[in-house]
């Protein structure tokens, strides 16, 4: 018994020196020689300031700009507390959300049926990404507020749709951040 | 549904069964301590190991040593864990946040939560746990739990191959070999591949970036309500930066899976962007999540020396995971009928279905295999918040941990699982057939069959009574997040999780109180041991036994029909136990949503 025990202490000591401290330095040197970008986080930048992470989404409400999904990663995109709304299906709090919304959404579209992804809280709260469709749906409203031809937003989009990755895993997706950071680009020049 | 979702779920599938003899075979000569390729590097690591820690490694051990020796290591590991959680203020190193020290009930539920493999999280990783901690407390044991696990499995195979043997071999050596020549190398790579594709790895502090469009939010107050001016208006304040968590994620993430742990770390686990960024990495997840169960199905067939009787099992398995994630996948899908003036369709450009708490890179398809991976091993983690899915939807991963992750299930402590109902399909069969049951050469007597049930009652037991007791008492109720037949259901789930040492959660639940987290870590340190004790018990029992030539009387275990069998006995045990509670919770919360209720 006590023999085990003094292992079981020696044993817990030496595989946290190995498993504990070595593994993530050793992996942690690997990853900032090998993939630096990557490592830190992918953060953009623009002007000398970062502007934010590739993968990280950000709030949008003004009508220049495409708009994120709705967060409940703290007060909102909120990249210290991620988080996702935690609504039951059934739960009337999810219901009336959602239908606030679609109101929102509609002024745009009267009577048009909004992507579900553009009205659903996700996962993280940091959804990067939404979906074509979703993406769509908001072209007509930032060509008009940032006085662009329609064709020349739905182009940009197109550019900035991520395809299934090997073209089989997962789904097509648009990053609202670097899409909006172009338009911003693109309308100061 | 899509073809594309399908193929997705088909060519998973086929990577598993492609992983599973070469993991197989490579596990079995690690086990048996003959040579691999690995031997040159990890060889004098392993010397090392045993003279530092007094370590014969030539010595046998009976199971009660066995059992005495894992109990004292996981002990130990847990008390060095609480510390660290206790005193990570006082640890200058690795703390940019300055995070204080985890609250002492907090502190307990999550050392016994990480000890016994389930990773239960009643706390945020990004706002409560320092770099320290995540590296030297949480992930080591993620490491040492999963390779408890693994020698566990290794334990009870050689209980059923041994002939007249007291022992069972040496746990030491086990949990050593299942480290270095297994978990070690493969999260290594894991972790690199998981970097490349945006993972973070990195020690800095949290980055501050300025945000596009500054946004205006309602103030929060100091009672934590939304503030409102004396006008009546509420009180708005500028943000005009976002706060980036970062930190040592990579080296976590990878042996997060692989050793099925499924402890994030961040708050929204594998969801977060910089926990699983692309599709790739998912599938990488979910392939890790699954290897070593599947693998260790052939290591069974190969060290009993029936290797059919492993592809019945693997068979069982497979089965049980089909119907699992067609069932998510189909509800998923169909969306939600109370969402109006919502386009749910698919198609090729928007997912459709289901999104709350979903990520749209994942999609259905993604989201609902990740589910039921998750939760058909022990894992835990999740890509989607499963208190956010459709009734049935959320069923299905609920019930995968109620037919107590067997289906590949948790590295070992799968296998072990589904070798307890092994047990009791050939005593069932031997009833029918009416002779004394035998298992591979040996006889299935009264102390087997008992010990079995053991396992299988104690499971039922503390998850119905503990949510029985929390659906009725102030101090569980008030934890519920969501009204309604759904409010059963996160309870349910939370005490079935962590009985079933998943770790996965209703995440509105909130599981941060006294009772939660004290009932919940007996809860864990109960479902963990004393499910490995009267197993052991068994494959010591075993071990002992004679061999006995099959005769023509003997029900064959490498068949269709023992497979068939084998899910028949899985299902009804699981269904006759746990059918009243799921038609309070989940079923009822469908029928009321289709016919338009709301709570």
């Amino acid at each position: 018994m006590k023999k085990h025990l003094v292992t079981s202490v020696l044993m817990t000591i030496a595989t946290t020196v190995l498993l504990g401290i070595l593994y993530p330095l050793v992996v942690t040197a690997l990853a900032q020689l090998v993939f630096p970008d990557q490592a830190n986080g992918q953060l953009l930048h623009r002007n000398g300031t970062v502007v934010g992470s590739r993968l990280i989404g950000q709030a949008f409400v003004g009508p220049g700009y495409f708009h994120s999904r709705p967060s409940n990663a703290g007060t909102g995109y909120d990249a210290a507390n991620s988080n996702g709304s935690q609504l039951g299906p059934t739960n009337h709090a999810l219901i009336d959300r959602v239908k606030g919304d679609v109101a929102a959404n509609q002024a745009d579209h009267p009577g048009q049926a909004v992507p579900v992804d553009l009205v659903t809280a996700s996962g993280s709260g940091l959804d990067p990404d939404i979906s074509p469709a979703a993406a769509e749906f908001q072209v007509a409203r930032v060509a008009r507020e940032r006085a662009l031809p329609e064709a020349d937003v739905r182009r940009l989009v197109q550019e900035h749709t991520t395809a299934r990755q090997f073209g089989l895993l997962g789904e097509p997706r648009v990053n609202v951040l670097e899409l909006n950071l172009v338009l911003d680009d693109l309308t100061r020049r | 549904m899509t073809a594309n979702g399908w193929i997705q779920i088909i060519v998973f599938l086929g990577l598993i069964l492609a992983v599973t003899k070469p993991l197989g075979i490579f596990m079995a000569r690690v086990f048996s301590r003959e040579r691999t390729f690995l031997d040159p590097v990890m060889r004098p690591v392993e010397r090392l190991l045993y003279r530092m820690t007094g370590v014969d490694e030539d010595h046998e051990m009976r199971w009660t040593e066995y059992a005495l020796t894992m109990l004292l290591f996981s002990g130990v590991s847990m008390l060095l864990l609480y510390a660290i959680e206790r005193s990570q203020q006082l640890l200058p190193w690795l703390n940019p946040q300055h995070l204080p020290a985890v609250a002492p009930a907090l502190a307990f539920n999550t050392a016994a939560s990480f000890t016994t493999n389930t990773n239960w999280q009643n706390y945020g990783g990004e706002s409560t746990m320092s770099y320290l901690t995540q590296m030297v407390g949480l992930a080591y044991h993620n490491f040492a739990s999963a390779a408890v696990g693994i020698a566990l499995a290794i334990a009870f195979i050689r209980g059923i191959a041994r002939r007249e043997k007291e022992t069972i071999g040496n746990f030491w050596v086990d949990m050593t070999r299942a480290t270095l020549w297994l978990l070690l190398p493969m999260c290594v790579i894991g972790a690199l591949l998981l970097v490349s594709q945006g993972v973070v790895q990195n020690l800095k502090p949290y980055d501050t970036v300025k945000l596009v469009e500054p946004q205006q939010i309602q103030k929060t107050g100091p009672d934590g309500k939304p503030m409102v001016g004396q006008d009546g208006k509420p009180v708005m304040d500028t943000v005009a930066t976002q706060t980036i968590a970062q930190g040592p994620v990579a080296s976590q993430e990878a042996i997060k899976e692989l050793g099925t742990n499924g402890g994030g770390f961040f708050n929204a686990n594998s969801a977060h962007p910089f926990e699983n960024p692309t599709p790739f990495s998912n599938y990488l997840e979910m392939f890790f999540i699954f290897a070593i169960p599947a693998g260790l199905t052939y290591t069974l067939g190969r060290m009993t020396g029936s290797q059919r009787h492993g592809w019945a099992v693997w068979a069982a398995m497979a089965v049980l995971f089909l119907t699992g994630v067609t069932t998510a996948y189909w509800a998923e899908a169909h969306g939600n009928p109370l969402l109006s003036g919502v386009d749910q369709r698919t198609s090729l450009a928007q997912p459709g279905g289901n999104m709350e708490g979903k990520e749209v890179r994942f999609g259905i398809a993604d989201s609902t295999l990740f589910a039921t991976i998750t939760t058909d091993a022990s894992c835990g983690a999740i890509n989607g918040w499963h208190d956010s899915y459709t009734p049935l939807g959320g069923m299905v991963p609920l019930v995968n941990i109620m037919l107590s992750e067997t289906v590949f299930g948790g590295v070992g402590a799968g296998l072990y699982g589904i070798l307890i109902y092994v047990v009791l399909a050939v005593f069932i069969a031997g009833l029918m057939v009416g002779r004394t049951p035998e298992y591979l050469g040996k006889k299935i007597e009264a102390y087997d069959v008992k010990m079995a049930m053991l396992v299988t009652l104690v499971f039922p037991f503390i998850i119905l009574v503990l949510t029985a007791i929390s659906s009725v008492a102030g101090f569980g109720t008030s934890s519920i997040s969501n009204p309604g037949p759904h409010g059963l259901t996160q309870i349910l789930y939370a005490f079935t999780s962590m009985a079933g040492n998943n770790g996965s959660a209703f995440g509105g639940l909130n599981g941060n109180t006294l009772w939660y987290n004290t009932a919940g870590a007996m809860t864990m340190l109960v479902g963990r041991f004393f499910m490995i004790i009267p197993m052991l018990a068994i494959a010591g029992n075993l071990a002992k036994k004679k061999y006995v030539p099959p005769s023509l009387g003997t029900f064959p275990v490498t068949t269709p029909l023992f497979t068939v069998l084998l899910v028949g006995v899985i299902l009804i045990v699981g269904a006759l136990t746990f059918f009243p509670a799921l038609s309070l919770g989940p079923i009822l919360e469908h029928l009321q949503m289709v016919a338009g209720k709301t709570f």
